[in-house]
């Protein structure tokens, strides 16, 4: 009685916990409460962590608590020290983490529920359990090490450019078709712990094959694709384990994930196998470019008639890209924001969904730089806006301007959602070169009749900018 | 009393679906933040890493256990204060539309 007591006020605060991650998601949806809505995710944490150390299979206390030191102090100084800019793989490297973790956990019920089937305590290992514990185990595995490479590509420790092997589509085809085999023979011969490492170790493996050949400008999408896989895989270690609480958070992860991977490939305008398969941007960069870049006039303007234009200007909207995170130039754009905003201009900002190196991240580095979040426009506020605008400034943006994108039906990126600067009375580009952007193609807006390039680095000439508004009138 | 692994798989069903609901509401200002959070809820394995570890069944689960353990401790609790720090910076336009710059007042008076 007392025993069954124990369960129910267990299955209970279990539920508490899951509907409290529900509530924490929520929460998510506005600015406002998203802080409070963490913090119902980590106190929903922490009620199934306390819980599940009260249930009366834990006997072995000490090596619990070593675990959680030793994660609890590496989590610690991570979370703190990290750059907003590093953001993208440091989500991917605690990604990775608790892919890691799935996997270790669904092998070691697996060996345990064999153990057990060897002493004559269980008849057989049932099939499903067999299933889903391999399945855990192999999605958990790779989704370690596809974010550990993601990691080293977006850290520059692994180079960023697609890594082509010659043979790659076999090479994965024949790795697949190995794990599903020795997978399928595992489920109905599941005494074979050798064969469980070696599957685990096939599915690093085909981790790493999966992540090295895709670019670094298609990290967001990875990232993303791997943030799912790690709640799909903790949800079937709940299988494995016969606990809801993991199958509810590792699902509404997976759908999480699936969902920014979405929104990030439509942004993009590639479906995911074209991602997943990888080489864009390794053939585009040599074959175009080149020859045709440089040949057409466009006009060059200083510091000093870039500042006459913005501050003789009712309303400007800046366009971030990913060169100025780069850069380090988003406090010198909301120093010249608030310049431009005490002459009485209006100032917002349109953030492309691929403006960073994982979704939303550009709206961190501004919020980091203390830009309000209610000056910031997505997609869909931008594009009616420009047209109401005096000037769009690109500041480290290329392809999401491209107006190829609407026009040129030829074109790699035709059919991509991008934002229609080229409808401001003017616009001006900030930028180091005339050099082609990541798709490797010319983009047609920097030879309109209202467009000026203003080359330098981001950071400086922002700051040459901020130094001339101020000596305006 | 129905299978339990066929409740567990209603449970998932709808969980997915209460999850996309949820999460396509999030405005895309909130989603690096929404990755992050998200993410750390993905280190729930730990309590599965826990049990394998805390029942001391043989010396290869409770080494994979306490690795387990460890590696889902830091995406749960780098996860959850990274996603914190993130989501202290943003912040609304100050209320009146001055520009005289803002004290760090907003925290005190709370």
């Amino acid at each position: 009685m007392s025993e069954q007591a124990t369960i129910n006020v267990i299955n209970g605060l279990y539920i508490v916990a899951a509907i409290l991650f529900i509530l924490g998601i929520k929460f998510l949806g506005s600015p406002r409460t998203a802080r409070k809505g963490n913090a119902l995710s980590a106190l929903a944490m922490l009620i199934a962590v306390g819980v599940t150390l009260i249930s009366e299979e834990i006997i072995e206390f000490e090596w619990i608590i070593l675990g959680v030191a030793i994660g609890s102090v590496i989590g610690i100084i991570l979370a703190r020290t990290v750059q907003m800019t590093a953001m993208p793989q440091m989500v991917a490297i605690f990604n990775g983490f608790g892919g890691g973790g799935s996997a270790l956990v669904a092998a070691a019920e697996f060996i345990r529920v064999n153990d057990l089937v060897t002493t004559g305590d269980l008849n057989e290992v049932s099939v499903d359990v067999a299933a889903i514990a391999i399945f855990s185990t192999v999605l958990g595995a790779l989704t370690l090490t596809g974010s550990l490479i993601a990691f080293g590509k977006l850290q520059g420790l692994v180079t960023t450019r697609p890594l082509l092997l010659p043979a790659r589509n076999i090479i994965n085809a024949l790795l697949g078709i190995a794990i599903i085999a020795i997978s399928v023979y595992l489920v109905f011969e599941p005494n074979n712990p050798e064969l469980y490492a070696l599957v685990g170790i096939l599915a690093a493996l085909f981790g790493i094959l999966l992540v090295i050949p895709i670019g670094g400008a298609d990290m967001p999408v990875v990232i993303s694709l791997l943030n799912s896989y790690s709640g799909v895989a903790a949800a079937a270690t709940g299988f494995v384990l016969g606990n809801n609480i993991l199958i509810v958070a590792g699902a509404v992860v997976g759908a999480s994930g699936l969902i920014l991977t979405r929104i990030m490939t439509k942004a993009m305008n590639r479906s995911l196998s074209n991602v997943m398969l990888g080489g864009f941007g390794a053939e585009g960069g040599s074959s175009s470019g080149g020859a045709e870049v440089g040949e057409r006039p466009y006009r060059s303007s200083t510091a000093e008639d870039v500042a006459m234009i913005l501050g003789y200007s009712q309303s400007v909207i800046f366009v971030p890209g990913y060169g100025l995170a780069v850069a380090q130039a988003q406090h010198a754009v909301k120093e010249l924001a608030g310049l431009l905003q005490e002459r009485g201009v209006e100032v917002k900002y349109a953030i492309h969904p691929v403006a960073g190196r994982m979704p939303g991240h550009m709206n961190v580095l501004l919020a980091e730089a203390d830009v309000p979040y209610d000056q910031l426009l997505d997609l869909d506020q931008s594009n009616p806006e420009f047209e109401r605008t005096d000037v769009a400034v690109i500041i480290g943006a290329n392809d999401v301007t491209n107006p190829a994108a609407r026009t040129d039906p030829d074109s790699p990126i035709y059919g991509m959602p991008i934002l229609n600067v080229d409808s401001a009375s003017q616009v001006i580009v900030l930028k180091r070169s005339m050099a082609v952007g990541f798709s490797g193609i010319d983009n047609d807006l920097f030879y309109l009749d209202n467009t000026s390039m203003y080359f330098g680095d981001a950071k400086k000439s922002v700051q040459d900018l901020v130094r001339e508004v101020r000596e305006l009138d | 009393m129905a299978d339990p692994l066929l409740i567990s798989v209603l449970i998932f069903v709808i969980a997915i679906f209460t999850g996309y609901e949820l999460i396509t509401k999030v405005p895309p200002t909130l989603h690096t933040p929404l990755m992050s959070g998200s993410n750390a809820i993905s280190g729930i394995i730990v309590i599965g890493a826990i049990v394998v570890a805390g029942q001391g069944h043989s010396n290869l689960s409770i080494v994979l256990g306490v690795v387990a353990i460890a590696l889902a401790t830091v995406n749960v609790v780098g996860g959850f204060l990274v996603t914190d720090r993130m989501l202290r910076m943003f912040r609304p336009r100050e209320r009146p539309d001055n520009t005289n710059k803002a004290k760090p007042d907003s925290e005190s008076q709370k």
